[in-house]
Protein backbone atom coordinates (compact mmCIF):
# COMPACT_ATOMS: atom_id res chain seq x y z
CA UNK A 1 0.00 0.00 0.00
CA UNK A 2 1.34 3.15 -1.42
CA UNK A 3 1.24 5.43 2.24
CA UNK A 4 -0.46 8.53 2.38
CA UNK A 5 0.19 11.70 3.09
CA UNK A 6 -1.33 13.97 5.92
CA UNK A 7 -2.34 16.70 4.06
CA UNK A 8 -4.42 14.60 1.71
CA UNK A 9 -6.97 14.82 5.02
CA UNK A 10 -6.32 18.41 6.19
CA UNK A 11 -6.07 20.03 2.55
CA UNK A 12 -6.22 21.18 0.06
CA UNK A 13 -7.22 25.07 0.45
CA UNK A 14 -9.63 25.59 -2.23
CA UNK A 15 -12.91 27.65 -2.84
CA UNK A 16 -15.69 25.46 -2.61
CA UNK A 17 -18.73 24.05 -2.36
CA UNK A 18 -17.43 20.70 -3.32
CA UNK A 19 -13.86 19.06 -4.04
CA UNK A 20 -15.17 16.89 -6.99
CA UNK A 21 -17.38 19.48 -8.21
CA UNK A 22 -15.13 22.67 -7.59
CA UNK A 23 -11.69 21.47 -6.85
CA UNK A 24 -11.73 18.60 -9.59
CA UNK A 25 -13.25 21.04 -12.13
CA UNK A 26 -10.80 23.38 -11.85
CA UNK A 27 -7.84 20.77 -11.64
CA UNK A 28 -9.23 19.03 -14.69
CA UNK A 29 -9.21 22.38 -16.52
CA UNK A 30 -5.71 23.51 -15.52
CA UNK A 31 -4.65 19.72 -16.72
CA UNK A 32 -6.08 20.52 -19.77
CA UNK A 33 -4.31 24.06 -20.22
CA UNK A 34 -0.76 22.18 -19.31
CA UNK A 35 -1.70 19.19 -22.14
CA UNK A 36 -3.00 21.39 -24.81
CA UNK A 37 0.07 24.03 -23.51
CA UNK A 38 -0.97 26.94 -26.55
CA UNK A 39 -2.77 30.36 -26.47
CA UNK A 40 -6.35 29.66 -27.41
CA UNK A 41 -9.25 31.76 -28.32
CA UNK A 42 -11.93 29.35 -28.02
CA UNK A 43 -12.60 26.38 -25.61
CA UNK A 44 -15.73 24.69 -24.80
CA UNK A 45 -16.51 21.94 -22.36
CA UNK A 46 -19.31 19.06 -22.47
CA UNK A 47 -20.45 18.16 -19.36
CA UNK A 48 -21.45 14.93 -18.43
CA UNK A 49 -24.05 13.05 -15.71
CA UNK A 50 -23.76 14.40 -12.08
CA UNK A 51 -21.26 17.27 -13.45
CA UNK A 52 -24.31 18.41 -16.17
CA UNK A 53 -27.00 18.12 -13.93
CA UNK A 54 -26.02 19.78 -10.31
CA UNK A 55 -22.41 21.44 -11.65
CA UNK A 56 -24.66 24.39 -11.78
CA UNK A 57 -25.37 24.63 -8.18
CA UNK A 58 -21.10 23.80 -7.63
CA UNK A 59 -19.69 25.94 -9.69
CA UNK A 60 -18.74 23.42 -11.84
CA UNK A 61 -18.76 25.47 -14.95
CA UNK A 62 -16.78 28.39 -13.49
CA UNK A 63 -14.16 25.78 -11.94
CA UNK A 64 -13.65 24.68 -15.32
CA UNK A 65 -13.24 27.79 -17.32
CA UNK A 66 -11.08 29.48 -13.88
CA UNK A 67 -8.46 26.04 -14.53
CA UNK A 68 -8.11 26.80 -18.22
CA UNK A 69 -7.19 29.94 -17.39
CA UNK A 70 -4.70 28.82 -15.44
CA UNK A 71 -6.84 29.58 -12.19
CA UNK A 72 -5.53 27.42 -9.01
CA UNK A 73 -8.05 25.79 -6.62
CA UNK A 74 -7.92 28.17 -4.08
CA UNK A 75 -8.33 31.29 -6.40
CA UNK A 76 -11.14 33.73 -4.56
CA UNK A 77 -11.68 35.34 -8.10
CA UNK A 78 -13.12 31.87 -9.31
CA UNK A 79 -16.15 33.19 -7.83
CA UNK A 80 -16.75 35.74 -10.17
CA UNK A 81 -15.10 34.67 -13.22
CA UNK A 82 -17.83 35.04 -15.58
CA UNK A 83 -17.41 38.90 -14.87
CA UNK A 84 -13.79 38.81 -15.27
CA UNK A 85 -12.87 36.69 -18.15
CA UNK A 86 -12.23 38.31 -21.38
CA UNK A 87 -11.12 37.16 -25.01
CA UNK A 88 -11.74 33.92 -24.64
CA UNK A 89 -15.00 32.41 -26.71
CA UNK A 90 -16.26 30.04 -24.02
CA UNK A 91 -19.64 27.51 -24.18
CA UNK A 92 -20.80 24.69 -22.14
CA UNK A 93 -22.75 22.07 -23.52
CA UNK A 94 -24.67 18.85 -21.33
CA UNK A 95 -25.22 15.55 -21.97
CA UNK A 96 -26.01 12.67 -20.08
CA UNK A 97 -24.06 9.12 -21.28
CA UNK A 98 -24.10 6.04 -19.00
CA UNK A 99 -21.15 5.04 -20.53
CA UNK A 100 -19.14 7.58 -19.08
CA UNK A 101 -18.30 8.53 -15.40
CA UNK A 102 -20.57 10.75 -13.36
CA UNK A 103 -18.52 13.32 -13.24
CA UNK A 104 -16.94 13.66 -16.73
CA UNK A 105 -15.94 16.74 -18.94
CA UNK A 106 -14.58 17.32 -22.77
CA UNK A 107 -13.14 20.58 -22.85
CA UNK A 108 -12.19 21.33 -26.65
CA UNK A 109 -9.62 23.91 -27.26
CA UNK A 110 -9.98 26.05 -30.79
CA UNK A 111 -12.14 22.99 -32.20
CA UNK A 112 -8.51 21.20 -32.58
CA UNK A 113 -7.73 19.40 -29.12
CA UNK A 114 -10.40 17.35 -27.20
CA UNK A 115 -9.80 16.32 -23.88
CA UNK A 116 -11.86 13.95 -21.95
CA UNK A 117 -11.21 13.62 -18.30
CA UNK A 118 -13.23 12.76 -15.25
CA UNK A 119 -13.04 14.07 -11.35
CA UNK A 120 -12.75 10.79 -9.35
CA UNK A 121 -13.21 12.40 -5.56
CA UNK A 122 -11.87 14.63 -3.28
CA UNK A 123 -10.20 16.69 -5.71
CA UNK A 124 -8.39 14.35 -7.64
CA UNK A 125 -8.98 13.85 -11.83
CA UNK A 126 -7.82 11.47 -14.41
CA UNK A 127 -7.33 12.59 -18.03
CA UNK A 128 -8.56 9.49 -19.55
CA UNK A 129 -8.86 10.67 -23.72
CA UNK A 130 -6.50 12.87 -25.91
CA UNK A 131 -7.88 14.04 -29.34
CA UNK A 132 -9.31 9.75 -29.15
CA UNK A 133 -6.15 8.47 -28.29
CA UNK A 134 -6.91 6.86 -24.47
CA UNK A 135 -4.45 8.21 -21.80
CA UNK A 136 -4.59 7.70 -17.64
CA UNK A 137 -2.76 10.62 -16.40
CA UNK A 138 -3.59 11.93 -12.59
CA UNK A 139 -1.25 14.75 -12.18
CA UNK A 140 0.94 12.81 -10.19
CA UNK A 141 3.75 13.14 -12.42
CA UNK A 142 5.79 15.43 -14.48
CA UNK A 143 5.21 13.80 -17.82
CA UNK A 144 5.59 13.94 -21.87
CA UNK A 145 2.71 13.11 -24.09
CA UNK A 146 3.15 13.11 -27.67
CA UNK A 147 1.47 12.14 -30.92
CA UNK A 148 3.35 10.58 -34.16
CA UNK A 149 3.07 8.08 -36.97
CA UNK A 150 2.95 4.71 -36.11
CA UNK A 151 6.28 2.76 -36.34
CA UNK A 152 8.87 0.61 -35.09
CA UNK A 153 11.39 2.30 -32.86
CA UNK A 154 9.71 5.44 -31.79
CA UNK A 155 9.66 4.10 -27.78
CA UNK A 156 13.24 3.34 -27.93
CA UNK A 157 14.28 6.67 -29.73
CA UNK A 158 11.83 8.85 -26.83
CA UNK A 159 13.10 6.49 -24.11
CA UNK A 160 17.39 6.96 -25.39
CA UNK A 161 17.23 10.62 -24.94
CA UNK A 162 15.09 10.88 -21.78
CA UNK A 163 17.67 8.17 -20.57
CA UNK A 164 20.80 10.18 -21.47
CA UNK A 165 19.20 13.15 -19.27
CA UNK A 166 19.61 10.32 -16.44
CA UNK A 167 15.81 10.87 -15.85
CA UNK A 168 13.57 7.91 -14.40
CA UNK A 169 10.53 6.60 -16.49
CA UNK A 170 7.90 5.94 -13.92
CA UNK A 171 5.52 4.60 -16.72
CA UNK A 172 4.70 4.17 -20.04
CA UNK A 173 1.20 4.12 -21.95
CA UNK A 174 1.33 3.52 -26.30
CA UNK A 175 -2.41 3.81 -28.37
CA UNK A 176 -2.42 3.84 -31.99
CA UNK A 177 -4.97 4.33 -34.15
CA UNK A 178 -4.06 1.36 -36.52
CA UNK A 179 -0.79 -0.13 -37.85
CA UNK A 180 0.91 2.62 -39.22
CA UNK A 181 -1.69 5.34 -38.27
CA UNK A 182 -1.72 8.02 -35.94
CA UNK A 183 0.06 6.71 -32.11
CA UNK A 184 0.32 8.58 -29.29
CA UNK A 185 2.79 7.83 -26.17
CA UNK A 186 2.62 9.09 -22.47
CA UNK A 187 5.55 8.98 -20.20
CA UNK A 188 5.05 9.92 -16.61
CA UNK A 189 8.71 10.84 -15.27
CA UNK A 190 10.52 11.29 -11.86
CA UNK A 191 11.68 14.71 -12.27
CA UNK A 192 10.74 17.23 -15.36
CA UNK A 193 12.67 17.30 -18.55
CA UNK A 194 13.84 20.54 -20.15
CA UNK A 195 13.07 22.29 -23.36
CA UNK A 196 15.91 21.10 -25.13
CA UNK A 197 14.66 17.55 -24.08
CA UNK A 198 11.26 18.65 -25.59
CA UNK A 199 12.92 20.09 -28.99
CA UNK A 200 15.03 16.79 -29.63
CA UNK A 201 11.54 15.19 -29.02
CA UNK A 202 9.94 17.27 -31.61
CA UNK A 203 12.54 16.83 -34.00
CA UNK A 204 12.08 12.78 -34.24
CA UNK A 205 11.27 11.80 -37.54
CA UNK A 206 7.28 11.40 -37.90
CA UNK A 207 6.65 13.35 -34.38
CA UNK A 208 3.62 15.65 -34.64
CA UNK A 209 2.78 17.12 -31.25
CA UNK A 210 4.85 17.05 -28.25
CA UNK A 211 4.23 18.31 -24.96
CA UNK A 212 5.80 18.79 -21.94
CA UNK A 213 3.21 18.95 -18.77
CA UNK A 214 4.25 19.58 -15.41
CA UNK A 215 2.32 17.98 -12.41
CA UNK A 216 -0.66 19.22 -10.75
CA UNK A 217 0.25 20.75 -6.82
CA UNK B 1 8.00 0.95 10.82
CA UNK B 2 4.71 2.10 8.83
CA UNK B 3 1.98 2.71 11.32
CA UNK B 4 -1.58 1.37 10.04
CA UNK B 5 -3.77 1.10 12.60
CA UNK B 6 -4.83 2.59 15.69
CA UNK B 7 -3.11 -0.29 17.80
CA UNK B 8 0.09 0.20 15.74
CA UNK B 9 -0.46 4.00 16.70
CA UNK B 10 -0.50 3.57 20.14
CA UNK B 11 2.57 0.92 20.52
CA UNK B 12 4.77 3.46 18.51
CA UNK B 13 3.61 6.58 20.40
CA UNK B 14 4.72 4.16 24.15
CA UNK B 15 7.61 2.52 22.60
CA UNK B 16 8.96 6.11 21.82
CA UNK B 17 7.58 7.96 24.53
CA UNK B 18 5.98 10.51 21.92
CA UNK B 19 2.66 12.08 20.63
CA UNK B 20 0.43 11.35 18.31
CA UNK B 21 1.48 14.86 16.65
CA UNK B 22 5.04 13.63 17.08
CA UNK B 23 4.66 10.48 15.09
CA UNK B 24 2.66 12.52 12.56
CA UNK B 25 5.02 15.17 11.68
CA UNK B 26 8.19 12.70 11.82
CA UNK B 27 6.11 10.17 8.96
CA UNK B 28 5.31 13.13 7.25
CA UNK B 29 8.71 14.84 6.93
CA UNK B 30 10.08 11.31 5.86
CA UNK B 31 7.26 11.38 3.17
CA UNK B 32 7.99 14.46 1.98
CA UNK B 33 11.42 14.49 2.24
CA UNK B 34 11.07 17.52 4.06
CA UNK B 35 12.10 18.91 7.84
CA UNK B 36 10.01 18.62 10.24
CA UNK B 37 9.38 22.57 10.39
CA UNK B 38 7.98 22.65 6.99
CA UNK B 39 5.42 20.32 7.86
CA UNK B 40 4.59 22.37 10.48
CA UNK B 41 4.81 25.24 8.64
CA UNK B 42 2.72 23.51 5.85
CA UNK B 43 -0.10 22.99 8.77
CA UNK B 44 -0.16 26.36 9.78
CA UNK B 45 -1.31 27.43 6.15
CA UNK B 46 -3.89 25.33 6.63
CA UNK B 47 -4.61 26.61 10.07
CA UNK B 48 -4.31 30.71 9.09
CA UNK B 49 -6.77 29.54 5.76
CA UNK B 50 -9.32 27.92 8.27
CA UNK B 51 -9.50 31.21 10.60
CA UNK B 52 -9.54 33.65 7.36
CA UNK B 53 -12.45 31.50 6.40
CA UNK B 54 -14.25 31.57 9.65
CA UNK B 55 -13.27 35.49 10.03
CA UNK B 56 -14.59 35.97 5.57
CA UNK B 57 -18.20 33.80 7.07
CA UNK B 58 -18.82 35.39 9.75
CA UNK B 59 -20.51 38.42 8.59
CA UNK B 60 -21.51 37.74 4.99
CA UNK B 61 -24.99 36.99 4.65
CA UNK B 62 -24.00 36.33 0.27
CA UNK B 63 -26.56 33.43 -0.61
CA UNK B 64 -25.83 30.11 -2.57
CA UNK B 65 -25.78 29.66 -5.91
CA UNK B 66 -28.77 28.21 -5.21
CA UNK B 67 -30.17 31.09 -3.52
CA UNK B 68 -31.26 28.52 -0.61
CA UNK B 69 -28.82 29.13 2.35
CA UNK B 70 -25.80 31.63 3.37
CA UNK B 71 -27.90 34.13 5.81
CA UNK B 72 -28.12 31.68 8.92
CA UNK B 73 -24.35 32.05 10.51
CA UNK B 74 -24.89 36.09 10.93
CA UNK B 75 -28.43 35.59 12.88
CA UNK B 76 -26.20 33.85 15.77
CA UNK B 77 -24.01 36.88 17.54
CA UNK B 78 -27.64 38.53 17.43
CA UNK B 79 -29.00 36.30 20.07
CA UNK B 80 -25.88 35.71 21.97
CA UNK B 81 -24.91 39.09 22.24
CA UNK B 82 -28.08 39.97 23.95
CA UNK B 83 -28.79 36.76 26.01
CA UNK B 84 -25.75 33.91 26.38
CA UNK B 85 -25.87 30.29 25.20
CA UNK B 86 -27.11 28.00 27.98
CA UNK B 87 -23.36 25.93 27.50
CA UNK B 88 -21.04 29.31 27.63
CA UNK B 89 -19.05 30.86 25.09
CA UNK B 90 -16.60 28.59 23.77
CA UNK B 91 -20.35 26.88 22.73
CA UNK B 92 -21.55 29.82 21.52
CA UNK B 93 -18.23 30.30 19.10
CA UNK B 94 -18.27 26.79 18.19
CA UNK B 95 -21.56 26.44 16.48
CA UNK B 96 -21.03 30.05 14.91
CA UNK B 97 -17.60 29.01 13.61
CA UNK B 98 -18.77 25.62 12.09
CA UNK B 99 -21.57 27.48 10.10
CA UNK B 100 -19.50 30.08 9.18
CA UNK B 101 -16.77 28.05 7.58
CA UNK B 102 -19.85 26.09 5.90
CA UNK B 103 -21.40 28.75 4.60
CA UNK B 104 -18.15 30.52 3.15
CA UNK B 105 -17.86 27.29 1.75
CA UNK B 106 -21.60 26.92 -0.28
CA UNK B 107 -20.72 30.52 -1.40
CA UNK B 108 -17.56 29.89 -3.25
CA UNK B 109 -15.10 31.12 -0.31
CA UNK B 110 -11.85 29.61 0.15
CA UNK B 111 -11.78 27.04 2.67
CA UNK B 112 -9.39 23.77 4.08
CA UNK B 113 -11.05 20.72 3.12
CA UNK B 114 -11.16 19.07 6.25
CA UNK B 115 -11.17 15.84 5.54
CA UNK B 116 -13.72 17.06 2.51
CA UNK B 117 -15.24 20.51 1.60
CA UNK B 118 -18.66 19.18 2.91
CA UNK B 119 -17.22 18.62 6.46
CA UNK B 120 -15.11 21.22 6.60
CA UNK B 121 -16.35 23.77 9.42
CA UNK B 122 -15.89 21.08 12.05
CA UNK B 123 -12.36 20.59 12.84
CA UNK B 124 -11.88 24.50 12.45
CA UNK B 125 -14.91 25.50 14.80
CA UNK B 126 -13.31 23.30 17.89
CA UNK B 127 -9.52 24.42 17.68
CA UNK B 128 -10.59 27.99 16.63
CA UNK B 129 -13.20 28.40 19.37
CA UNK B 130 -11.96 26.51 22.03
CA UNK B 131 -8.28 28.32 21.34
CA UNK B 132 -9.47 31.90 21.48
CA UNK B 133 -11.24 30.77 24.48
CA UNK B 134 -8.54 28.87 26.28
CA UNK B 135 -5.76 30.96 25.33
CA UNK B 136 -3.90 27.91 23.64
CA UNK B 137 -1.19 28.75 21.56
CA UNK B 138 -0.53 28.32 18.35
CA UNK B 139 2.14 25.47 18.35
CA UNK B 140 -0.49 23.81 20.18
CA UNK B 141 -3.15 24.27 17.99
CA UNK B 142 -0.37 22.96 15.40
CA UNK B 143 -0.13 20.18 17.51
CA UNK B 144 -4.05 19.58 17.64
CA UNK B 145 -4.12 20.01 13.69
CA UNK B 146 -1.82 17.24 13.26
CA UNK B 147 -3.36 14.88 15.73
CA UNK B 148 -6.50 15.19 13.50
CA UNK B 149 -4.91 14.75 10.45
CA UNK B 150 -3.64 11.80 11.89
CA UNK B 151 -6.49 9.99 12.71
CA UNK B 152 -8.04 11.21 9.77
CA UNK B 153 -5.32 9.76 8.03
CA UNK B 154 -5.43 6.39 9.75
CA UNK B 155 -9.48 6.10 8.78
CA UNK B 156 -8.88 7.01 5.18
CA UNK B 157 -6.05 4.03 4.68
CA UNK B 158 -9.35 1.60 5.32
CA UNK B 159 -12.31 3.52 3.92
CA UNK B 160 -12.60 6.33 1.54
CA UNK B 161 -13.77 9.62 3.04
CA UNK B 162 -16.15 10.22 0.49
CA UNK B 163 -20.25 10.02 0.95
CA UNK B 164 -20.34 8.66 -2.01
CA UNK B 165 -18.30 5.52 -0.95
CA UNK B 166 -19.60 5.49 3.16
CA UNK B 167 -22.29 7.90 3.75
CA UNK B 168 -21.65 11.18 5.70
CA UNK B 169 -21.02 8.99 8.42
CA UNK B 170 -16.92 8.77 6.30
CA UNK B 171 -17.21 12.62 5.87
CA UNK B 172 -18.93 14.36 9.12
CA UNK B 173 -18.52 11.87 11.32
CA UNK B 174 -14.95 11.27 10.61
CA UNK B 175 -14.24 15.16 10.75
CA UNK B 176 -16.14 14.98 14.18
CA UNK B 177 -13.57 12.24 14.96
CA UNK B 178 -10.72 14.26 14.15
CA UNK B 179 -11.89 17.29 16.42
CA UNK B 180 -12.61 15.04 18.87
CA UNK B 181 -9.29 13.73 19.18
CA UNK B 182 -7.60 17.46 18.13
CA UNK B 183 -9.30 18.74 21.55
CA UNK B 184 -8.37 16.39 23.65
CA UNK B 185 -4.74 16.76 22.58
CA UNK B 186 -4.96 20.77 23.50
CA UNK B 187 -6.35 19.98 26.48
CA UNK B 188 -3.44 18.04 27.62
CA UNK B 189 -4.96 14.34 27.22
CA UNK B 190 -2.45 12.21 26.45
CA UNK B 191 -2.35 9.59 23.45
CA UNK B 192 -4.90 6.84 25.16
CA UNK B 193 -7.24 9.31 26.02
CA UNK B 194 -6.98 11.01 22.37
CA UNK B 195 -8.16 7.78 20.44
CA UNK B 196 -10.34 7.18 22.74
CA UNK B 197 -12.15 10.75 22.46
CA UNK B 198 -11.85 10.01 18.56
CA UNK B 199 -13.41 6.28 19.34
CA UNK B 200 -16.34 7.48 21.04
CA UNK B 201 -16.99 10.48 18.50
CA UNK B 202 -17.10 7.94 15.44
CA UNK B 203 -18.59 5.27 17.34
CA UNK B 204 -21.52 7.71 18.31
CA UNK B 205 -22.44 8.88 14.65
CA UNK B 206 -22.20 4.96 12.93
CA UNK B 207 -24.84 4.74 10.13
CA UNK B 208 -25.31 8.49 9.15
CA UNK B 209 -26.36 8.77 5.77
CA UNK B 210 -25.26 11.39 2.78
CA UNK B 211 -28.73 12.49 1.09
CA UNK B 212 -28.31 16.05 -0.08
CA UNK B 213 -30.90 17.90 -1.67
CA UNK B 214 -30.56 18.06 -5.38
CA UNK B 215 -26.95 16.84 -4.82
CA UNK B 216 -25.68 20.54 -3.55
CA UNK B 217 -23.27 20.73 -0.95
CA UNK B 218 -26.13 22.55 1.35
CA UNK B 219 -28.44 20.60 2.89
CA UNK B 220 -28.47 19.13 5.05
CA UNK B 221 -24.93 19.47 4.74
CA UNK B 222 -23.83 23.11 6.44
CA UNK B 223 -25.96 22.55 9.63
CA UNK B 224 -24.63 19.59 10.28
CA UNK B 225 -21.28 21.18 10.53
CA UNK B 226 -22.06 22.51 14.14
CA UNK B 227 -23.88 19.88 15.23
CA UNK B 228 -21.01 17.14 14.51
CA UNK B 229 -18.63 19.80 16.07
CA UNK B 230 -20.34 19.82 18.98
CA UNK B 231 -20.77 16.03 19.39
CA UNK B 232 -16.88 15.90 19.08
CA UNK B 233 -16.89 18.29 22.29
CA UNK B 234 -18.80 15.79 23.86
CA UNK B 235 -16.69 12.73 23.20
CA UNK B 236 -13.18 14.67 24.03
CA UNK B 237 -14.89 15.33 27.82
CA UNK B 238 -16.01 12.06 28.21
CA UNK B 239 -12.57 10.83 27.00
CA UNK B 240 -10.80 13.30 29.56
CA UNK B 241 -13.02 12.12 32.14
CA UNK B 242 -11.68 8.48 31.89
CA UNK B 243 -14.28 7.18 30.07
CA UNK B 244 -13.85 4.75 27.60
CA UNK B 245 -15.45 3.13 24.64
CA UNK B 246 -15.56 -0.73 25.25
CA UNK B 247 -14.81 -1.28 21.02
CA UNK B 248 -11.51 -0.49 20.07
CA UNK B 249 -10.95 2.06 17.52
CA UNK B 250 -9.75 -0.41 14.56
CA UNK B 251 -12.74 -1.91 15.14
CA UNK B 252 -15.25 0.93 15.02
CA UNK B 253 -13.49 2.01 12.12
CA UNK B 254 -13.86 -1.47 10.37
CA UNK B 255 -17.95 -0.81 11.60
CA UNK B 256 -17.38 2.31 9.57
CA UNK B 257 -16.35 0.63 6.72
CA UNK B 258 -19.02 -2.40 6.77
CA UNK B 259 -21.89 0.14 7.45
CA UNK B 260 -21.24 2.20 4.46
CA UNK B 261 -21.18 -1.09 2.13
CA UNK B 262 -24.45 -1.95 3.92
CA UNK B 263 -25.77 1.39 3.39
CA UNK B 264 -28.16 1.84 0.25
CA UNK B 265 -26.79 3.56 -2.51
CA UNK B 266 -29.71 5.80 -2.47
CA UNK B 267 -28.47 6.90 0.14
CA UNK B 268 -24.88 7.51 -0.55
CA UNK B 269 -24.81 10.69 -2.16
CA UNK B 270 -26.85 9.67 -5.10
CA UNK B 271 -29.74 12.73 -4.44
CA UNK B 272 -32.02 9.31 -4.62
CA UNK B 273 -33.53 8.53 -0.95
CA UNK B 274 -33.66 10.21 2.07
CA UNK B 275 -33.97 13.97 2.49
CA UNK B 276 -33.15 14.34 -1.24
CA UNK B 277 -36.76 12.56 -2.21
CA UNK B 278 -39.01 14.08 0.27
CA UNK B 279 -41.74 16.48 -0.99
CA UNK B 280 -40.01 19.96 -0.27
CA UNK B 281 -36.99 18.81 -1.83
CA UNK B 282 -38.62 17.48 -4.96
CA UNK B 283 -40.04 20.83 -4.93
CA UNK B 284 -37.21 22.93 -4.12
CA UNK B 285 -35.40 20.74 -7.27
CA UNK B 286 -38.06 21.94 -9.88
CA UNK B 287 -37.35 25.38 -8.33
CA UNK B 288 -33.62 25.22 -8.60
CA UNK B 289 -34.07 23.38 -12.55
CA UNK B 290 -36.40 26.13 -13.36
CA UNK B 291 -34.16 28.82 -12.49
CA UNK B 292 -31.32 27.38 -14.34
CA UNK B 293 -33.05 27.45 -17.35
Amino acid sequence: MEQKSLFSVISPIMVGPSSSHTAGAVRLGLMARNIYNHEFTKVKFVLYNSFATTGFGHGTDKGLLAGVLGYSVDDSGIKNIFDTVSGVDYSYEYREDISRHPNSVDIIFDDKMTICGDSVGAGEIRINNINGFTANIDGSYHSLILMYKDRPGMISKVSDIIQKQDINIASLHCDRSSKGGTASMYLALDIPVGEDVVEKVRQIKDVFFVTNVRKLK
Amino acid sequence: MAILSFADLVNECTKQNKSIYEIAQEQESILLEDTIDVVRLRVLEDLLAMKEAVKNGLHSTEKSISGWCGDDCVKLPQRFNKKGALFGKTFEKIITYALATAEENLRMGRIAACPTAGSCGIVPSVIIAVSEEEKILEAEQINGLLTAGFIGLLISNKVQLAGAVAGCQAECGVASAMAAGALCQMLGGNTSQIIQASSLALKNILGLTCDPVCGLVEVPCIKRNPFLAVHAVTAAELALCGVESKIPMDEIVDTLKITGQLMSPLLKETSLGGLAKTKTAQELEKKLFNKKV
